[in-house]
């Protein structure tokens, strides 16, 4: 589903992903853990073009990011195409981003009425039954302010699926919620995974990297340091950098 | 009574404290103030109502005569038409402005740097004179045969000058406040409706433009009020706007005062009536912000003039959005 080939991306001078080779099938959670500044969400906005990629290759369903190859040359997508190839991959953020000048239902049906161009009948049933299945239901005509950050959280999931992504990307999702309402977030998610979801989700979560992941990496200074399964990367770590991460998180 | 209290507890929980009744601080000095300025209104209305030079006997008559009248009908259309113009130009100066593009970025700047740096009413004369410059006005292929010729007297008539000076000049200041708009939306906005696969367009309009609206509203009501007050310019190439039209009268009559009593009337309330107007814009495009109540405005009014009165209401159910709005 996504394949990263020697990812490297630079902000100016400062090189923020040094050659990041990646793979995640269908059907697959993988979980990206590091401390702050490892690149972890600079590698989730490559997946979806919100960053360019400055050398390597990142391809999503088995098509280039971004990019087209033809004749050896790379050439870069018009805007519409690359519009269109995000339309297949939701994303969640850490800071929720809803509009605020919408409900939650009109949050929802925006994008599959303005992109897919659903009717706004089947958009507004498809969108009741996605915030029903977040447990949402009577939030539905509530303004983002007027919702708790683990609601916001929630409807930012559930406008995600309208668009019936292939793959979800989730940006540390939990770290801007009070410790309370993580719990009903990570439900969501997990159900999510139990479906077969495709995911890429950069958290602190450990418990949650352990439960639902199938394959932990772990990332720091803008490389892969460690993958494996969770119990492996989590309980046995062999690269020193990664004890001393899990020692600090794992601490308290 | 203890073992009463046990028995039934709650019949004898303790009472609430009393609300507290203080006697409240005394402020000599505002009092002193208070009384001076009272004395100030009294004598000026005094002088207004019987000073015979104020002629209110004559204001009232050319209030609503049709010379003034049809001056009032130039000035709303004037404002309208270059507040139109100066907002459609101001959110294309301000995208301009904001491209990738040096070309596009520096010709937005300098246009506004022109048309800020010259007064409106040197541009206004410009524009009336443009036949000077341009005699005729051609439409064709640039450097190529254009296929119909203009005369730019007949087709740059004072109306049409006094509506491109006032909307071009208006444009630059428009740009610089839908900018501020844009700018003060966050950019996790603009990620996240990319990420739904929404074009740069889309984005724009949907997302980006509305919110930015609550930012662009308040200078654009100002702008809106002095416009109404700039088109008075317009009586330097002839025109006979609201202001204008009292000259003409008092030029023969010798009222000047109460004609300009009589001009400042119609300023004053469709100043009043914009004010209103921009409440209610504001209060749409304020929607979804929990910390705006809406109230209408005469509940405002009212909590303003009474403070004390004001009652601490929880907040109402947000407004619906209609349905036609999407």
């Amino acid at each position: 589903m996504v394949k990263a080939k020697d990812v490297h991306k630079r902000f100016g001078r400062l090189e923020v992903l040094k050659g990041i080779s990646l793979q995640v099938a269908p059907g697959e959670v993988m979980c990206l853990i590091g401390p702050s500044g490892s690149g972890k969400s600079t590698l989730l906005r490559c997946v979806n073009h919100l960053e360019k990629i400055n050398r390597g290759r990142l391809w999503v369903d088995g098509k280039l990011v971004g990019y087209k190859e033809a004749g050896g040359k790379l050439y870069e997508l018009p805007e519409p195409q690359i519009a269109r190839h995000r339309a297949d991959v939701g994303m969640v953020f850490q800071r929720f981003n809803l509009f605020p000048h919408m409900t939650a239902i009109q949050n929802v049906i925006e994008a599959p009425i303005r992109v897919k161009k659903t009717r706004k009948r089947e958009a507004l049933t498809r969108g009741q039954e996605l915030l029903e299945r977040v447990g949402l239901a009577d939030k539905v005509d509530e303004y983002p302010a007027r919702l708790s950050g683990g609601q916001q959280q929630r409807v930012a999931i559930a406008r995600a699926l309208a668009m019936d992504p292939k793959l979800m990307l989730f940006d540390e999702v939990t770290s801007a919620l009070d410790p309370e309402l993580v719990k009903e977030v990570l439900d969501v998610m997990r159900e999510l995974a139990r479906m077969g979801m495709t995911m890429i989700v950069v958290t602190h979560e450990m418990g949650f990297a352990r439960d639902v992941a199938d394959e932990v990496v772990f990332m720091d200074e803008g490389t892969v340091v460690e993958r494996g399964k969770p119990a492996d990367v989590l309980d046995s770590p062999r690269e020193e950098r990664t004890k001393r991460f899990l020692g600090l998180v794992l601490a308290h | 009574m203890a073992t009463e209290a046990s028995a039934r507890p709650e019949i004898e929980r303790p009472e609430p404290p009393d609300e507290i009744q203080a006697v409240p601080v005394r402020h000599p000095g505002r009092w002193v103030a208070a009384v001076v300025v009272a004395v100030l209104i009294v004598a000026v209305a005094h002088s207004v109502a019987t000073n015979p030079r104020f002629e209110w006997g004559v204001v009232g008559d050319y209030l609503f005569s049709s010379r003034i009248l049809d001056g009032l009908v130039l000035t709303l259309e004037l404002t309208v038409v270059a507040m139109a113009i100066g907002i459609i130009l101001g959110v294309v100066l301000a995208l301009m402005r904001m491209s990738e593009s040096a070309l596009l970025s520096g010709t937005s700047w300098v246009y506004i740097w022109l048309l800020r740096g010259t007064p409106v009413l040197v541009q206004i004369l410009f524009w009336n004179f443009i036949a000077a410059l341009y005699p005729t006005v051609g439409l064709g292929i640039p450097f190529g045969p254009s296929f119909v010729h203009l005369d730019a007297n007949s087709l740059i008539t004072p109306f049409v000058a006094a509506m491109l000076a006032l909307g071009l000049n208006e444009g630059a200041y428009m740009s610089e406040i839908v900018r501020a708009g844009i700018i003060s939306v966050d950019e996790g906005q603009t990620d996240a409706a990319q990420a739904l696969g929404m074009t740069r367009l889309q984005t724009m309009r949907r997302v980006v433009l509305p919110q930015a609206m609550r930012v662009i509203i308040p200078p654009t009501g100002n702008e809106t009020i002095s416009m109404l007050k700039t088109t008075s310019l317009v009586a330097f190439i002839g025109l006979a706007d609201l202001l204008y039209s009292a000259q003409l009268i008092y030029s023969v009559n010798y009222k000047t005062i109460p004609l300009l009593i009589t001009a400042s009337i119609w300023y004053l309330a469709v100043t009043s009536v914009l004010s209103i107007g921009q409440y209610y814009i504001e209060r749409h495009y304020g929607r979804g912000r929990a910390r705006e109540a809406e109230l209408s405005l005469l509940a405002r009014l009212r909590a303003g003039l009474w403070p004390r009165h004001a009652e601490v209401k929880p907040l109402p159910e947000p407004p619906k959005m209609p349905e036609d709005h999407r």
